[in-house]
């Protein structure tokens, strides 16, 4: 049943991959959706007997020996344990979802058998990765991920925009792989293995262990878990490495739901909570992911504020609640990131998902600036966006209400300078989560339509085959949080996780435990914020619509630096892409091609040019020439004679 | 097959095709045909008899086996002998493997001379094969110094129009680094008094001498691998050679290089080796690091690969001066993986070079469209030189890296910036040919991967693939010779009081490693 539910969306990629001809775009699409909708199934069942099983559920099916050198041995095998579990549920499902969503949104696409190919591919890599039972396993989905998205984002590879997103996400990806790749060389060297049982079994003896890294004697395991949060860094676009997951909206609409909001971007935040055992004994490190993550919360909302196009504000809202995510880890509470990274996926691939179908419906416009007016005609949809954005901004008895409180609590709870840093930050970013969210209705279906007539003429409500993927979202978006907050979080928490995910316990018991006895007015500060930020969004582009205008003009350089995104992109190209292109060409011109052939073979060649050419001078054929030479070197050498005697 | 000198059968086999080819005569057109299928065959057969060298192969036993002993010149000591171990082993099957994809692709793309040029890579494959199989010096100093020949030729007679440049230069380089070779080989020849390699392996040579020997082979070896500074003929040799000549150059003839750093230098110098780590290691990094950077800035796309190909062979010393069980192993993975993804890759280029003629990259775009199967194939070989998990490329990469890792962290991490730099300008690459508008009507007109290309790309998509996914099934063959090659080294290093102890595989740390036990938590 694992390997049916790991296995079933790789051969529908394969099918739909090399026979897309031979069996027509219909067939690849039932054949693809086919595979992910009983892989999602059976995770469900999966998830059932594993999450509630009891400690001995969970279970490791051992495929064979991938890499055998020395001491140094992986297996390429299936981990199914309650962490698992829950990935592999939200995983199939969104991507179920999805690949059902698609048959509609790319009805008009020449190339959907392609297209369906690669999102079972996507979705085979992601399951890959959250399978691994060792860390060169997910390194292995890691990377097959990023390639699929790769792959997606340059769906319609004629558009430059979409080649240079596409190399730009496998690039800065590739980043954060270089920090994951010495992360695992370091976990060989302090463990002898990159086998998880391994590597949890002696974490807590290599606690005060220290090893040489660059010549410094450092802490052996904040070094090591820094270099796996760089590679999560680059998946899960923190702040530093977050530059392509914008540009990433390029790809096809369901491809942004699926990758760059449900799953891929979550990939980061797994892999610390797989590592749980091993971060609880590096708190250095774990405070860095916090201040991080809280950081990268509040830029990528306050950059959310600003933009206009629909995807992209999605997208930096994604971000920040990336950011959310890897603060709970730092104050580890790693149960209340997998919770919201579990209610996020449903509602950000709702609100992913209602975007196409708004784009869909407007005529592949993206720009809200265009939009408006047209909640009357797409009333589905809209209905669906009112669901996400409520569940985003965490209304109560909304899915991200319970998560999200649950991360604010904690990092109040955790009575450190990070822990109250990320617990304003996030509080910041909750209100202005709530602001960008209403901003995004408002300006997109509400008020007077700014599109042109031909494109309102066009305005329709998508098909069912978008429109009941949504519903499905939705009944996550709306109760997730609720039904799975015993478990995840609440009174069952232990029995549930079964080990799958450690904290160490302090004085009051595990920092979930202490967050249940944070002040009264914590668990509502949030809601104020979220609340607030929807009144002023209402006050700012329902009542007054000028008001947006004033602002931007009182502040423009502040506004002008936040809505260019804080000069990343205009920095990194200066500083890296720019030099590296220069001195490429540098030094294949100057090193390669003048000094090193300058004076090797060319260099010598030229030599043994000029000595035969010289040489040939000598032999002029002129007979005074050789007289005189030899009269020369008689008088020398008898001059040598009589003066060397 | 006991008595079967299956060795010297492999290796002359070809020799008796390209005989064959040197008989037909007649029309001009009909020779072409028959040399063309007189040598695909003889190449096909050489690769199917070569099987059973594998299957002969005894896995378990480190040493030369299959092993062919005849008297050539016994008062100076001196005779033919042949055996393959498990660093060998692979070498022999890739350059018979790769013959005939090399005769395939030169189908249609070869006008001039087949006949010569068949002959050529006849000879050619006799003397790469010959050359991995030798175990007296003197026998691998001919077919060293034989490899060159052909080689010279096919890209001075069939290359591009800058060949006789290229050639020259490829010749001064590989010439002056096998004087000092030959000059080390006398030396060591007459202090052990023998021109048996397997005695050398074991002749305790003294200190100092060690040191210039080392030098002298390394030179040698640096230039073929190549290693930086050496590398400077390769983009010039690739460009101007023939397809064919590019993917048996890439393909095998720079893994003269790695088979005799090891076989030389690590087996016969232990103390040398052991002195000259860091230098290899900067030459090394140096050649990831600079390389890539050059290639990004290439465009000329055989170039690129050509640069690249450098890049990937730092990996390679890097690796194999690691001296612990995952270098050597990634080293040896490495070349293997290089030696099919750089051939397909040159093949891959051969395909776009026969249809427009040009190597420049701005020349193409937009070929995703009308040739979709070439992108896929193209694609997978991109990724695979990327070093994407799961296939060939990764392993080896990886595995060379943590080899080095253990050593020293500064020298792991900056190899590492090959896994950044790598795929930058193999992104590139892809994106120029293949996507964008497809709007020049000369691409518009190429045609898509023809039957014939997909046969000798379809082998070579599997093994990249299956050496990624099951890469156990190649490391389980020279694993053991491996193993037994570091513990020797280890001795030699005790002996002369180097290093202290016997080092365990895997790196110090300051507090005891207990052994590996299940987890009891999950």
């Amino acid at each position: 049943m694992e390997i049916a539910a790991i296995f079933l969306p790789l051969a529908g990629a394969f099918i739909a991959g090399f026979f897309g001809r031979l069996i027509g775009d219909r067939g690849a699409q039932i054949v693809t959706c086919a595979g992910v909708l009983i892989a999602a199934v059976l995770s469900v069942i999966l998830f059932i007997k594993v999450g509630f099983g009891g400690p001995e559920a969970a279970r490791t099916v051992e495929l064979f020996t991938w890499i055998d050198s020395g001491t140094f041995e992986v297996s390429w095998s299936l981990r199914i344990d309650t962490l698992t579990a829950v990935m592999l549920v939200v995983v199939n499902v969104v991507s179920s979802m999805v690949h059902v969503y698609s048959v509609g949104y790319m009805s008009h696409d020449p190339h959907r058998a392609r297209f369906m190919a690669y999102l079972s591919l996507f979705t085979f890599m992601m399951l890959m990765l959250v399978t691994a039972d060792n860390l060169l396993q997910m390194f292995f989905g890691w990377e097959g991920v990023g390639v699929a998205s790769y792959l997606l984002i340059n769906f319609w590879y004629e558009k430059k925009s979409a080649n240079d997103a596409s190399m730009k996400a496998f690039l800065v990806n590739r980043v954060g792989d270089f920090g994951f790749a010495l992360g695992i060389m370091a976990i060989y060297m302090i463990f002898g293995t990159v086998e998880f049982d391994g590597i949890f079994a002696q974490a807590a003896s290599k606690a005060d262990a220290t090893f040489n890294f660059l010549g410094w004697e450092v802490h052996a395991l904040t070094c090591a878990c820094l270099l796996l949060f760089i590679g999560a860094m680059g998946k899960s676009a923190q702040l530093g490495l977050h530059t392509w997951l914008p540009d990433a909206m390029e790809g096809p609409t369901p491809v942004s739901a699926l990758i760059h909001a449900a799953t891929m971007v979550t990939a980061g935040v797994f892999m610390l909570a797989r590592m749980s055992p091993v971060f609880e004994y590096a708190p250095t490190a774990l405070e860095v992911v916090t201040y991080l993550g809280a950081a990268t919360a509040f830029v990528a909302a306050t950059i959310g504020l600003t933009q206009f196009d629909i995807k992209r504000v999605i997208a930096y809202s994604t971000m920040s609640q990336l950011g959310y995510m890897f603060f709970a880890i730092g104050v580890g509470a790693y149960p209340a990131a997998i919770f919201h990274l579990m209610t996020h996926a449903f509602f950000k691939a709702l609100l992913f998902l209602g975007a196409g179908s708004v784009i869909h419906a407007m005529s592949d416009e993206q720009d809200m600036r265009n939009m408006g007016g047209i909640w009357k005609l797409i009333p589905g949809t809209y209905t669906m966006m009112w669901i996400g954005n409520l569940a985003l901004a965490g209304i109560p008895f909304f899915a991200g209400f319970y998560s999200k409180d649950m991360i604010l609590e904690v990092a109040y709870a955790k009575h450190s300078a990070a822990g109250s840093f990320a617990f304003w930050m996030g509080i910041a970013a909750a209100f202005m989560t709530a602001f960008y969210s209403w901003r995004l209705l408002i300006m997109t279906f509400h008020g007077k339509p700014r599109a042109s007539e031909k494109v309102m003429a066009h305005v329709h409500e998508s098909p069912a085959v978008m429109l009941v993927p949504l519903v499905v979202l939705s009944i996550g978006a709306l109760f997730a949080g609720f039904v799975a907050y015993p478990w995840f979080v609440g009174h069952d928490m232990n029995a549930f996780w079964a080990g799958s995910i450690v904290m160490l316990t302090g004085e009051h018991g595990s920092i979930i435990e202490a967050a249940h006895h944070v002040p009264g007015w914590v668990p509502y500060a949030p809601l104020v914020a979220g609340v607030s930020g929807i009144v002023l969004a209402y006050v700012f582009y329902m009542f007054s619509p000028g008001l947006p205008g004033a602002f931007v003009n009182t502040f423009k350089a502040l506004h002008a630096f936040v809505f260019r995104k804080y000069m990343f992109d205009e920095l990194y190209d200066a500083l890296f892409v720019r030099p590296a292109m220069k001195l490429g060409f540098g030094l294949w011109k100057g090193v390669d091609i003048g000094v090193i052939d300058g004076l090797g073979p060319d260099g010598a060649a030229a030599v043994t040019r000029r000595l035969s050419l010289a040489s040939s001078r000598v032999q002029s054929g002129y007979v005074y020439h050789y007289a005189f030479v030899m009269v020369i070197g008689v008088v020398a050498l008898t001059g040598w004679f009589i003066l060397a005697r | 097959m006991a008595d079967v000198p299956i060795l010297s059968l492999t290796t002359f086999l070809p020799l008796v095709g390209a005989l064959f080819i040197l008989l037909i005569r007649g029309e001009q057109e009909a020779v072409a045909r028959n040399a063309k299928s007189v040598a695909l065959w003889t190449s096909v057969i050489t690769f199917v008899v070569s099987l059973f060298i594998l299957t002969g192969f005894d896995p378990s036993n480190p040493g030369f086996q299959m092993v062919e002993e005849v008297a050539w010149l016994p008062a100076f000591n001196i005779a033919y002998i042949k055996g393959v171990d498990g660093i060998s082993i692979w070498f022999v099957l890739a350059s018979t493997l790769l013959t005939p994809i090399c005769v395939l692709a030169s189908w249609d793309a070869v006008e001039k001379r087949v006949k010569e040029f068949m002959i050529a890579l006849l000879v050619l494959e006799t003397m790469l094969i010959g050359m991995f199989t030798a175990l007296d010096f003197v026998l691998f100093y001919l077919f060293f110094e034989g490899v060159l020949l052909p080689m010279f030729l096919l890209i001075g007679v069939w290359g591009g129009p800058n060949r006789v440049y290229a050639a020259y230069k490829f010749f001064i380089y590989t010439f002056i680094g096998s004087v000092l070779m030959l000059l080390a080989i006398l030396a060591m020849y007459l202090t052990a008094g023998t021109m048996d390699m397997r005695v050398m392996v074991d002749y305790p040579f003294a200190g100092n001498m060690q040191i210039w020997l080392w030098l002298a082979f390394f030179i040698a070896f640096a230039v073929k691998t190549p290693i930086w500074p050496a590398h400077t003929w390769l983009p010039f040799a690739h460009v101007e050679a023939p397809t064919a000549g590019s993917v048996m150059l890439a393909g095998v003839m720079l893994k003269m290089g790695g088979y005799g750093l090891i076989r030389a230098n690590v087996q016969m110098l232990p103390e040398a080796s052991f002195f000259f780590q860091d230098l290899v290691f900067f030459m090394s990094i140096a050649a990831i690091i600079y390389t890539s950077l050059v290639a990004l800035a290439q465009s000329d796309m055989k170039k690129m690969i050509a640069y690249s190909s450098v890049a990937h062979m730092g990996y390679v010393s890097m690796g194999i001066f690691a001296m612990n069980q995952q270098g050597l192993d990634g080293a040896m993975f490495q070349m293997l993986s290089h030696t099919f993804v750089s051939a397909a890759l040159f093949l891959c280029i051969g395909v776009a070079y026969n249809r427009l003629h040009t190597r420049e990259m701005a020349a193409y775009g937009g070929m995703a469209k009308n040739m979709p199967r070439y992108a896929v194939v193209f694609a997978i070989f991109m990724f695979a030189s990327v070093g994407l998990p799961g296939t060939s490329g990764f392993v080896g990469e990886f595995l060379t890296m943590l080899g080095v890792f253990q050593v020293s962290t500064w020298y792991g991490m900056l190899s590492a910036t090959g896994l950044v730099l790598g795929a930058a300008y193999m992104l590139l690459l892809f994106r120029k040919l293949f996507f964008g508008k497809l709007d020049k009507p000369e691409v518009k007109a190429m045609q898509d991967l023809s039957p014939r290309e997909v046969a000798f790309f379809a082998p070579l998509v599997a093994i990249v693939i299956i050496m990624g996914v099951y890469p156990a099934s190649f490391q389980n063959v020279y694993n053991p010779t491996v193993e037994k090659i570091l513990a020797d080294h280890q001795v030699s290093l005790k002996a002369a009081g180097l290093i202290e102890a016997v080092a365990p595989a895997t790196a110090e740390l300051r507090t005891e490693t207990p052994a590996t036990q299940p987890a009891s938590e999950n």
